[in-house]
């Protein structure tokens, strides 16, 4: 266990940073648990996601039974998508960030 | 009626019957006209005369003859001989009467006789209905009259009389409605129970986990029958001990949260990252001689800015990794320390950060065990943190109690001791005492590996160094050699560097009487086992030969106050310098002996206090009093290094190169001589 606070200030920082437009945390059942989206936006971002984690894990496990999926970049032509799955089942969710790599501020 | 005649017969086709008798009669035949060409559809229709062949044929005489014929109102074909059985007098009788009668055509007619009953009929129905139209006509026109004076009356109800198909009646019959009537019965009511539960998905899922566990635990129990029952059972154990964690307090989260940090910030600074890889100044080509320093990202946080950056130092594990410490140079502006440990990745905030109740005068972490940081204070405190644990506060403190150093601690230095498993590090005060720590269990124990004394310029070094006052270190460096680690440079606040040995703690080695002023920085070089640089405040850069402790080799005035200096890690004839005036210098030695290869302001308005090489990146990075890094590329003038043929080394090749500076400088200096 880790302190909250260490984990809210690292959210507030990451939302901070420039080009950042949000973050989300999924959890196992693509149920946003934390989110600085509006809902509207947090449920789809959740539910499409997290699907689209799932199967591109499954990619790398059928390529190589060992393997396993660490992260996600989605470079789309207006943002970046950054995804870090956990799939510990204990504690299984998706870090969700989005970010706009070209804008200023 | 008479019968048929059968005096002629004729098979006529289509019209014009009559014409057709007339020819057979004539028995003359007349073709039709010839079809004219193009009208077929005007052209009349083709008549033909076609006798049957059993027709009787007949001559002229015959035909004309006269045939009489009778008739009669007997039926030729009546029958004759009709019997019938007469019950009276019970034998057959002929039938005398026959009917007679042949009805070819009947038709009844729609005349009738007026003074026939029917017609008699007929015409009272038509007076009647006659009577009845004229009496609606009146009522009609009597209605509209009184219409016309007394607009209220009512039109004449002709709803009797069928005008015409639009008109209806509307009929109504009431039929008899039976009174509506309750019946009621009463049942004793089904027993009820309000059950309610609320139920998470997640909670599902586990009892959906568990359930499937257990199914396989028993499976395997079954298979493996009863005898290791109680191994699976134990198993289960195990896997229920492993405590559901709560997403948001997962380590994994905060790792992944750094990891997503790191990625915003690659995408924030693309363009810098890509510098840092592959830039290079492709000038330098035509400019040999000169070099340039490509800024790069810049550390800095909100806590750091109003300290002094006052020490730097990269990670021995992690290329990326450094750590910085703050603190300030100046007596009367002292508060509280800080120490960030940054990574190159993550340029916006730093990885670690530690906050020390004094100024942070010197960082420094161990070569092998890349987790352990040495600090030294300004309040004479040293301290060594795990910066695995992430926890704010250090494993090791060295208190008043334990012994600790009555000034500020200008350099820590971790020892590297095959022999001794104990972790040590030296540190230098201006106290004037060198001392030596070890890690025990609980706490740091001291050694003084040397009391500094002060030396008079003259006097030599095998007098006894006790007999003079104490001297301030400033710095310190052990020499990089194998097999002389434990012989190290001590440069002090008057001037003087000292060459001492860890073995013996009552006298110097030897003693450079070097600069004016307080000696800021001494490097030994990372190739040659005999050459350092000392820096001082006296705005000078020395380069020394240990075997010459009188004169120095070479000698570089860079017209300010100069904070550090250090050797290029991959070169012998390299050094970078930093000044108070925001200046980075760049020496190499093998091209220019006199100017620096690059003399480059990096920093508005700050002094800039340490400088250090990347181990294996060609990057520096300079600390100014404005509590910022900056990380500065060189350019490939400035990175220059020997490439070793087969059957050299590395080493002795920059060795030569230095030795041959060595050798010039020492010759000019000869001719100087000889001059004067």
């Amino acid at each position: 266990m880790v302190d909250v606070a260490a984990v809210d200030e690292t959210f507030k920082r990451l939302q901070s940073h420039k080009g950042v437009l949000g973050i989300i945390v999924i959890n196992a059942d693509g149920i946003a648990i934390r989110t600085t989206f509006d809902n509207d936006l947090t449920v789809q971002y959740a539910a499409l996601v997290s699907h689209f984690t799932v199967k591109a894990r499954s990619a790398v496990k059928k390529l190589d039974g060992d393997n396993d999926l660490k992260f996600l970049r989605i470079r789309s032509k207006k943002h970046e998508i950054m995804i870090a799955p956990e799939f510990e089942k204990s504690h299984e969710y998706y870090l969700v960030v989005v970010q706009d790599p070209s804008r200023d501020s | 009626m008479p019968g048929p005649s059968p005096a002629k017969k004729t098979l006529d086709k289509g019209k014009g019957k009559k014409k057709a008798q007339d020819s057979t009669q004539s028995q003359d035949y007349v073709p039709p006209p010839p079809p004219m060409p193009g009208d077929e559809a005007f052209a009349m229709p083709i008549r033909e005369v076609v006798k049957p062949d059993n027709q009787l044929r007949l001559s002229d005489v015959e035909l004309n003859e006269e045939v009489a014929k009778m008739l009669t109102a007997n039926n030729p074909a009546a029958p004759k001989n009709i019997v019938r059985f007469n019950m009276k007098d019970k034998v057959f009788k002929l039938e005398p009467m026959v009917e007679q009668t042949v009805v070819h055509y009947a038709t009844d007619g729609w005349l009738l006789h007026k003074s026939s009953d029917e017609a008699k009929r007929q015409m009272d129905m038509e007076k009647m209905e006659q009577e009845a139209s004229a009496r609606f006509q009146a009522d009609i026109d009597r209605a509209s009259h009184e219409h016309k004076e007394h607009g209220d009356v009512e039109p004449p109800d002709d709803s009797r009389q069928l005008r015409n198909q639009f008109n209806f009646s509307e009929r109504a019959a009431q039929t008899l409605n039976y009174p509506l009537r309750d019946r009621e019965t009463f049942t004793e009511p089904p027993p009820t129970a309000t059950v309610s539960g609320v139920c998470t998905q997640w909670e599902i899922y586990d009892e959906y986990m568990k359930d499937l566990e257990r199914q396989r635990l028993d499976e395997a129990a079954k298979a493996r029958g009863g005898k290791k029952h109680s191994a699976a059972q134990h198993g289960s154990n195990a896997a229920r001990t492993n405590e559901h964690v709560p997403t948001l307090q997962s380590p994994a989260l905060l790792h992944s949260l750094g990891t997503l940090d790191r990625m915003v910030n690659q995408n924030m600074f693309e363009e810098v990252a890509m510098d840092f890889k592959y830039w290079d100044d492709a000038s330098d080509a035509f400019r040999p001689g000169e070099g340039s320093l490509l800024p790069l990202w810049k550390f800095q946080s909100d806590k750091s800015k109003r300290r002094q950056v006052t020490s730097i130092c990269w990670n021995p594990l992690y290329d990326d990794m450094f750590a910085v410490g703050y603190g300030s140079y100046e007596f009367l502006k002292q508060a509280s320390g800080l120490i960030n440990i940054y990574s190159l990745k993550n340029p916006s905030h730093p990885e670690y950060t530690f906050h020390t109740e004094s100024g942070v005068m010197s960082v420094h972490f161990h070569p092998e065990y890349a987790n352990l940081l040495a600090v030294g204070c300004y309040d004479g405190t040293v301290l060594v943190y795990d910066v695995r644990l992430r926890k704010d506060e250090p494993i090791y403190t060295a208190s008043v109690r334990t012994g600790k150093h009555n000034d500020p601690v200008w350099q820590v230095v971790w020892q590297v001791d095959e022999a001794q498993k104990a972790l040590q590090f030296v540190s230098i005060s201006s106290d004037g005492n060198v001392n030596l720590w070890t890690l025990t269990k609980s706490e740091l124990i001291p050694e003084c590996l040397m009391k500094l004394r002060v030396v008079k310029a003259g006097e030599t070094s095998d007098e006894d160094p006790t007999a003079s006052g104490p001297a301030g270190g400033c710095c310190m460096d052990f020499c990089k050699m194998a097999g002389q680690d434990s012989i190290y440079l001590v440069g002090t606040e008057e001037g003087a560097i000292h060459r001492c040995s860890k073995a013996y703690s009552s006298q110097y080695l030897s003693t450079y009487v070097a600069h004016h002023l307080a000696v800021y920085a001494v490097n030994w070089n990372h190739v040659h086992p005999n050459m350092f640089l000392s820096a001082s405040a006296d705005w000078t850069i020395k380069l020394w030969d240990v075997r010459d402790p009188k004169h120095p080799v070479m000698n570089f005035d860079l017209n300010d106050s100069i904070g550090d200096v250090a050797w290029a890690p991959y070169s012998a004839t390299v050094f970078a310098a930093v000044t108070d005036d925001g200046r980075v210098h760049v020496f190499d030695l093998a091209q220019s002996k006199l100017l620096p290869m690059c003399s480059q302001k990096v920093v508005k308005k700050a002094k800039l206090t340490k400088l250090v090489f990347n181990p294996k990146q060609p990057i520096v990075l300079v600390g100014d009093d404005k509590g910022a890094v900056t990380s500065l590329k060189l350019s490939p003038n400035l990175r220059i290094t020997s490439k070793p043929e087969k059957g050299q080394r590395f080493e002795d090749l920059e060795c030569a190169k230095l030795d041959a500076v060595v050798e010039v400088a020492r010759k000019s200096d000869a001719d100087l001589a000889k001059r004067s």
